[in-house]
């Protein structure tokens, strides 16, 4: 008997190396053909604290987080407390404890959950060079099945570099951890992974993903500013603009680094920022800036716990509101949502075309859950989408170039630096259509229109959202809340049931006729999001049309939205 | 106007820099003189109009790109300085100067200052300083004296010190600093061109009066003196001699050494071959 899917947390203070074991199941699961998610749960401390690394595989694609962890391994148990509400355990999960590090806490025992002992850090203590990681790795690896050859490859590759002492330490407390367990029979072997010949896999995190499509979608320039849980998109982008011909600079700060996104867009390159809540509310006077120059830039927000500083560790999706409004004066822009850790580099791709082709700020709201997490996925399909800009031509004729000229599209070809004929000043002050700063009404009245119109009379295609599906009742959702929404429309067609799954990920500018069509026939709608305030339900109720009877599941985080919640809500709707 | 320059043996002259728009500034302000400065220095120099990138913030100063016939970015109050970074890092064969005033540069933009005159990016600075908010209709700004007490905002006066900015730009690590008047403009220009030719970051505080807010600034034209001395290329020498200084000497203080900042891109690699790291 096997299960076709597993849930672990590997659970420690920093130090004992629960990420890493984590990451090295990841790796080894994959490296045998399964498929997989990890998350983290951190604190704040920047070293030790409490950390757990949240591993599901599956041998079929893994969407979301699972309903609740099988297996929970504890390297310690400080500070458990703090995030024992991410730990969901039933009588079937079992909690696997060191003797050594006292009891179980209540918070975790008062599930019922099985528990056994491992004398983790005796058998560490044991090998020298020993870590309990390994053998915590070790345990978990013989209780799911993991062929050990996959986790060979995985200590070849991370410790091949230190030698061959290293490489003896780690696999003897492989074997240690694998030789205790042997004979549990748990029941929570994964079933055997099922990968055609020649198929290909990528391992990636979201903002990973994120930055590989700026690349991609064709960003040369990035200004960056630190702030969790983004700085892995620039990190990331740094040494890899450079060997693609492009540059990265560290800004003073988040006004600095959207502003020098826009001098270099201005300049005619594409940019990209990436930043969270905090460090988006700073660039959103300049974001507005690019609205009214018609500067493009992409702006990649990693939506973590809000207002303030909030929870920068732990996911949400509480900055739909200040992503769409907040730019003070009419404003139309560019937000988009990514569906997946996968869509990271689609949307991200998207983001950078939709903003060169239209020449306005394009925000695309990941958040920690995508950003952070790391997934074991088909290799995503090339996009054509790259930046391109419309440029003027005929310039130094009779007639002087007009910048924000008036037209049809709303889109005016751009002059940029070294294109003589088309020296203008771009502003942020109201202009008329030569660019020149005017407060006169009608040319407010006009280029209003225009701004606006470009982004309405864009088609966008069939990307607005991921749609999948029939029948009468229909999930709405975007972002991190679409991977346990998909499993949950899934396991109702499974059995038998029908549901719609509506992925919206152009947010902004809304298609109301597109919704209106995916949703025909539809008697009742859910809308599912990770906010307090229902942002995303009030945000539809603005913009459409919902038909029907709507229920809304909204939670702000930390605790991920998990497929069952949604399953159990469309039973009780249904 | 021609849209092209054309490369007779006169070569470009002054208004070939200028638009045909004119300025919103008071009758007598000092920011008329600076941008004659401005474009014959333009003139001088013989700037490809088409490479030429002009970037200012908010303020009467920050009005200037629209005057000019060069590529303008009149962006928000204080970020002129991010943003032309930006333009020079992505395009760095652009000529690039910012305009602006001692309120945008120094009070709202002042974090800013701080970091262009460390990071020493290539561009030049024109900072027009009549110590007061003209825009806004007469507020004291960061070099307004303590004790003026001509505003509603601080009736009792601002209360508090006058930053100096040729200090300032020194103390943050500026490559070159100088000090002009307005009621000088060929200086002014001699100044801006000796800015731009140097590498790296270059300010030029220029006193430019407000003879609306600030009608005793007239008087400026009998105060500036020449500073006397020759430029250095030692930091520490240019401090000693600033701080002697009264805050009107005109002149180059410092014509520094830094080598300019310019990220690293060698476009080596094609995206395939990152994107293969991710491979299982």
């Amino acid at each position: 008997m096997t299960v076709d899917s597993v849930t672990i947390a590997l659970v420690g203070s920093g130090g004992a190396g629960a990420m890493t074991a984590g990451q090295m199941l990841l790796d080894a699961a994959a490296n045998v053909g399964w498929y997989g998610l990890m998350s983290r749960s951190t604190g704040p401390q920047i070293r030790g604290g409490e950390a757990a690394a949240l591993v599901r595989l599956s041998p079929t694609p893994v969407h979301g987080p699972g309903d609740r962890f099988d297996i929970i391994i504890a390297f310690d148990w400080q500070n458990v407390e703090r995030f024992a509400a991410e730990l969901p355990l039933s009588d079937k999960s079992v909690i696997i404890t060191d003797p050594s590090q006292g009891e179980v806490p209540a918070v975790l025992a008062a599930s019922g959950a099985r528990q056994v002992e491992l004398p983790i850090k005796e058998l560490a203590g044991k090998i020298p060079g020993g870590r309990v990681n390994m053998v915590g790795l070790g345990a978990v690896a013989a209780i799911i099945g993991l062929p050990r050859a996959g986790i060979d490859a995985v200590i070849q590759k991370a410790l091949g570099k230190k030698g061959d002492a290293a490489i003896q330490a780690s696999n003897a407390g492989i074997d240690a951890g694998s030789k205790e367990v042997a004979g549990w029979n748990l029941g929570l072997e994964l079933a055997a992974p099922n990968k055609a010949e020649g198929a290909v896999r990528w391992n990636i995190s979201g903002n990973e993903a994120a930055g590989l499509g700026a690349l991609k979608g064709g960003v040369k320039f990035c200004a960056a500013y630190p702030i969790t849980p983004a700085t892995e998109i620039l990190e990331w982008l740094a040494p890899n603009l450079a060997k693609t011909g492009g540059k990265l600079v560290q800004a003073e700060d988040e006004l600095a680094s959207i502003a020098m996104c826009l001098g270099a867009s201005f300049s005619g390159v594409p940019s990209i920022t990436a930043t969270a809540g905090p460090g988006l509310s700073l660039m959103t006077e300049c974001i507005g800036l690019g609205v009214a120059s018609e500067t493009p830039v992409v702006i990649v927000d990693v939506q973590r716990g809000g207002p303030s500083t909030g929870i920068p560790t732990k996911s949400e999706q509480s900055d739909l509101n200040i992503a769409v409004y907040g730019l003070h004066g009419d404003a139309p822009h560019l937000v988009v949502g990514p569906t997946s850790i996968g869509d990271c580099l689609f949307t991200t791709q998207w983001a950078v075309h939709l903003a060169e082709a239209l020449q306005t700020p394009a925000i695309v709201l990941s958040d920690q859950a995508m950003g952070q997490s790391r997934a074991i996925i088909d290799k995503p399909a090339d996009a054509p989408y790259v930046a391109k800009r419309l440029l003027a031509t005929d310039l130094g004729g009779e007639d002087k170039y007009k910048r924000y000229a008036n037209t049809e599209s709303g889109i005016s070809p751009a002059a940029i630096p070294g294109m003589p004929g088309g020296e203008h000043t771009a502003d942020g002050l109201e202009h008329a259509e030569n660019a020149l700063p005017s407060s006169q009404a009608s040319d407010h009245q006009k280029q209003l229109d225009k701004r606006l119109r470009k982004l309405t009379s864009f088609d966008f295609g069939d990307a607005w959202a991921d749609i999948e599906g029939e029948g009468e009742i229909a999930v709405v959702t975007w972002g991190s809340a679409t991977g346990p929404s998909r499993e949950a429309v899934r396991r109702l067609e499974a059995e038998g049931k029908k549901a719609r799954l509506v992925a919206i990920r152009l947010i902004s500018p809304v298609q109301p006729s597109k919704l209106a069509a995916a949703l025909e026939g539809v008697t009742k709608v859910l809308v599912v999001e990770q906010t307090h305030g229902a942002q995303f339900h009030k945000f539809l109720r603005g913009h459409y049309d919902l038909p029907g009877k709507v229920s809304v599941f909204s939670r702000p985080g930390p605790l991920p939205i998990r497929a069952r919640e949604v399953h159990e809500t469309l039973l009780s709707l249904i | 106007m021609d849209t092209h320059l054309t490369e007779d043996v006169v070569g470009p002259m002054p208004h070939d820099y200028k638009s045909d728009v004119k300025p919103i500034w008071c009758p007598g302000c000092g920011d008329y003189s600076v941008l004659a400065g401005i474009t014959r220095a333009m003139a001088n120099m013989g700037l490809k109009r088409e490479n030429t990138v002009v970037v200012s913030g908010i303020g009467c100063s920050s009005r200037i790109p629209a005057y000019t016939s060069v590529y303008g970015y009149h962006t928000v109050h204080g970020r002129s300085l991010p943003v032309a970074a930006g333009v020079k890092l992505a395009r760095p064969e652009l000529d690039v100067l910012i305009f602006g005033g001692d309120g945008d540069g120094f009070s709202i933009g002042g974090g800013h200052f701080l970091h262009a005159c460390r990071r020493n990016v290539d561009m030049t600075y024109i900072v027009m300083d009549n110590q007061v908010y003209g825009m806004t209709k007469g507020q004291a700004s960061p070099t307004t004296e303590s004790d003026w007490c001509e505003s509603k905002l601080t009736p009792e006066g601002p209360g508090v010190n006058p930053i100096q900015p040729v200090a300032l730009a020194l103390a943050c690590g500026a490559n070159f600093v100088a000090r002009g008047f307005s009621g000088d403009p060929n200086e002014v220009a001699r100044l801006i061109v000796e800015g731009v030719k140097h590498p790296g970051f270059s300010v030029i505080h220029v006193l430019s009066p407000c003879v609306t807010f600030r009608p005793e600034q007239r008087n400026w034209k009998s105060t500036v003196h020449p500073y006397g001395r020759e430029p250095t290329d030692d930091p520490n020498q240019a401090m000693r001699a600033v701080l002697e200084d009264d805050g009107f000497g005109l002149g180059i203080f410092l014509a520094g050494n830094r080598r300019p900042f310019q990220p690293a891109s060698k476009d080596s690699h094609t995206i395939a071959q990152i994107e293969e790291r991710f491979a299982v």
